[in-house]
């Protein structure tokens, strides 16, 4: 396994990990420093150990921990997705009433030949971005942004793209005093009414009403570690065990991974992601999300703007009348 | 005053106490305290007498109020897989289920019904508070199609009256599917050119609000109810500031213009009616005391799926007469004068 230069970023349960492939690292730069030192053989044998580790750690992931790799700080957000696979992209903004909402970018672009509406949440990567994206949280300006562009999509017969990955709509005093609600309930409305091809991609978090507004597509396609809840398991453990730690237990209950969703016929495709999760590779991820990205748009060619909203429509219509057994 | 407390008091006190007082007769106002009588209290329709303080009323006590006569057919619902995800909390979810029933008598969450208010026919659906926070799982979706759907094939407006904590965890990813899936039934009623009303009562709040309940034609809240998204304690914890006095309540979403009404429960009825009849282009509506509709009968009632609970519902003590559909016609005027004074005279 490829250590990824720079990456100084592990979870919690990773640190096993960290310490052989610091070990590894540290043997490394004393043999650079000192010629006659001979620490190859012995570096290998501790690359060797963590990819076994990283592999078993990977293989079984538990619910929450798949949360921890779907919220990684170094996981490719939107727009690291929307520069690497789309050409020409034109960002537009604002929502025509109040306010241009970062936590939302989208606009014009190319996937390939083909002129797409695009749109996201994207968290920012470092603490200035981040605060400027309001952390992917968006406010009620950012779903009239989406509405808007999915407008646009529709009047022009553009395909729809989103990507998701926010942990919830922005719950702020102004968000709630300019109708956090009736924005979010009139952008899923959209999602529910265009004419066009919609796909959507959870590439990491997908979290309650403020990813349904972006996420009501006619394909949802999933990140292997990427998760989609109602609530976020620490929610729901201080809700329903009246303990915030109990989130283990919560993550396990809700069913939250891209694998049970599946079940539940509520994700249509699962993404794989590199082993070590989307950010150990983060060029193979986002070729991966293309190539699925490709293929859902091309299973909707031909398709009249009809059968496409009646085909959505009979998806929610049926979604969970047959329970796990989907 | 030393003889009143000392010994009038003691005495008094103790010959009421002695007495068997059945209970359940008095309840308490939540808001000022002061103590009302029951049948005072579900005359007003559970609102204080004293303060106007608006308690929670069940769907099967509103629609009682809300039917002409009292006089209902409830709509059978398409029952859901029971626990599709074996959700397992403190408790099981079928268990959490199964008290909730015994403790409302109800199915479920959401009550839906048709029948005629004030001589127009509607279908009506309402959220049960009581019934696990009257959180939306796969049964009250299943309701709020199975509500438009009716509607669409009658003919009928949808007023439906909402009341939830918000979607039900414990069915997960599907409780937050209902926000798209309802949002295809109100998509429904409004190609087909029907009026979808939708009161707001106290709470509203969450993934109910964030679809089906902003989504009306005409919103109309109680008094003082709560509404929102992200409930205030999640606010004041996310911005570290206390909230202002009545922040997320019907009259502040009134001034920040995300209602279009704030009415009290008691005059609810009079202006869903006027509403709902301008709306359809129908006559003013005759108001006062007309008798009871004739029950709905089995033809009429027939439902694609006829089960025991889709059996007609027939409540209040009036006899129920074969009246002809008296409001599609405009009324004379001196019949109308004459039953607005029988009302008034009441």
């Amino acid at each position: 396994m490829e250590r990824v230069p720079g990456m100084t970023n592990y979870l919690d349960f990773e640190k096993p990990l960290a310490e052989i492939e610091g070990k590894a690292e540290e043997l490394r730069a004393m043999a650079r420093q000192n010629e006659d030192m001979d620490v190859e053989e012995e570096a290998k044998a501790l690359d060797k150990k963590a990819g076994d580790m990283l592999r078993d750690l990977y293989k079984g992931l538990t619910p929450w921990r798949k949360c921890q790799v779907a919220r990684h700080p170094d996981r490719p957000h939107c727009k690291d997705y929307i520069e690497a696979l789309f050409t020409d992209f034109t960002p537009l903004a604002g929502d025509r009433n109040f306010a241009d909402d970062l936590a939302v970018m989208g606009g014009l672009a190319r996937l390939g030949d083909r002129p797409v509406v695009v749109l996201g949440q994207e968290k920012g990567h470092d603490t200035k971005s981040r605060i400027e994206r309001n952390f992917g949280m968006a406010r009620p300006e950012g779903y009239r942004k989406a509405i808007r562009l999915m407008d646009l999509a529709d009047r022009f017969n553009l395909p729809l793209i989103t990507l998701v990955d926010t942990t919830g709509a922005y719950p702020g005093k102004g968000a709630e005093e300019r109708g956090q609600s009736e924005a979010i309930a009139r952008s899923t409305e959209k999602c529910l009414a265009i004419g066009v091809p919609s796909v959507t991609v959870i590439i990491g978090e997908g979290g309650s009403g403020g990813a349904v507004a972006f996420a009501t597509a006619n394909r949802v396609a999933m990140l292997e570690h990427a998760v989609y809840s109602v609530i976020s398991p620490e929610g729901c453990a201080s809700i329903l065990w009246k303990d915030s730690e109990k989130m283990r237990e919560a993550a396990e209950a809700l069913r939250l991974t891209a694998q049970d969703l599946s079940k539940l016929a509520v994700c249509d495709r699962v993404i794989p992601e590199p082993l070590g999760g989307a950010h150990r590779d983060r060029t193979a991820t986002i070729a991966a999300v293309g190539t699925a990205l490709e293929e859902m748009l091309a299973e909707m060619d031909g398709k009249s703007r009809k059968e496409l909203v009646s085909a959505r429509r009979k998806k929610f219509l049926d979604m969970g009348s047959k329970g796990l057994a989907a | 005053m030393n003889w009143i407390t000392n010994y009038v008091r003691p005495r008094i006190n103790s010959i009421f106490s002695r007495r068997e007082v059945p209970e359940n007769l008095w309840s308490k106002c939540d808001e000022c305290g002061t103590m009302l009588f029951h049948r005072e209290l579900s005359d007003n329709l559970n609102v204080c007498t004293h303060c106007g303080h608006h308690m929670q009323i069940s769907p099967r006590a509103r629609f009682k109020a809300l039917f002409d006569g009292g006089i209902f057919h409830e709509i059978a619902v398409p029952a859901p897989v029971t626990d599709p995800l074996h959700f397992r909390d403190q408790k099981r979810y079928p268990d959490r289920l199964k008290a909730a029933q015994k403790a409302t008598g109800e199915k479920e969450a959401m009550l839906v019904a048709e029948g005629e208010m004030g001589r127009t026919p509607i279908v009506a659906a309402a959220q049960d508070f009581s019934f696990m926070g009257g959180s939306m799982g796969m049964y009250v979706g299943n309701a709020i199609i199975a509500a438009a759907e009716r509607a669409v094939e009658r003919k009928r407006p949808l007023i439906l009256f909402s009341a939830a904590g918000g979607a039900r965890m414990q069915e997960g990813i599907l409780s937050l599917m209902q926000m798209p899936r309802s949002t295809v039934a109100i998509q429904m009623l409004k190609e087909a050119g029907l009026p979808y009303i939708v009161v707001l009562t106290h709470p509203t709040t969450g993934g109910v609000t964030a679809s089906y309940a902003m989504l009306g034609d005409v919103q109309i809240a109680e008094p003082n109810a709560l509404i929102c998204f992200a409930g205030p304690r999640v606010i004041e914890q996310t911005i570290r500031e206390k909230l202002p006095e009545g922040f997320q309540r019907a009259e502040y979403l009134l001034d920040h213009g995300m209602l279009d009404r704030v009415t009290p429960r008691p005059q609810m009825r009079d202006e869903l009616i006027t509403v709902t009849r301008m709306l359809l282009g129908m006559p003013p509506a005759v108001k006062g005391n007309l008798p009871a509709p004739a029950p709905i009968t089995e033809a009429e009632a027939e439902t694609p799926e006829p089960s025991e609970s889709a059996k007609a519902q027939v409540k209040g003590g009036e006899a129920p007469s074969p009246t002809p559909k008296a409001g599609d016609k405009p009324a004379a005027k001196g019949a109308n004068a004459a039953a607005k004074g029988e009302k008034t005279a009441k």
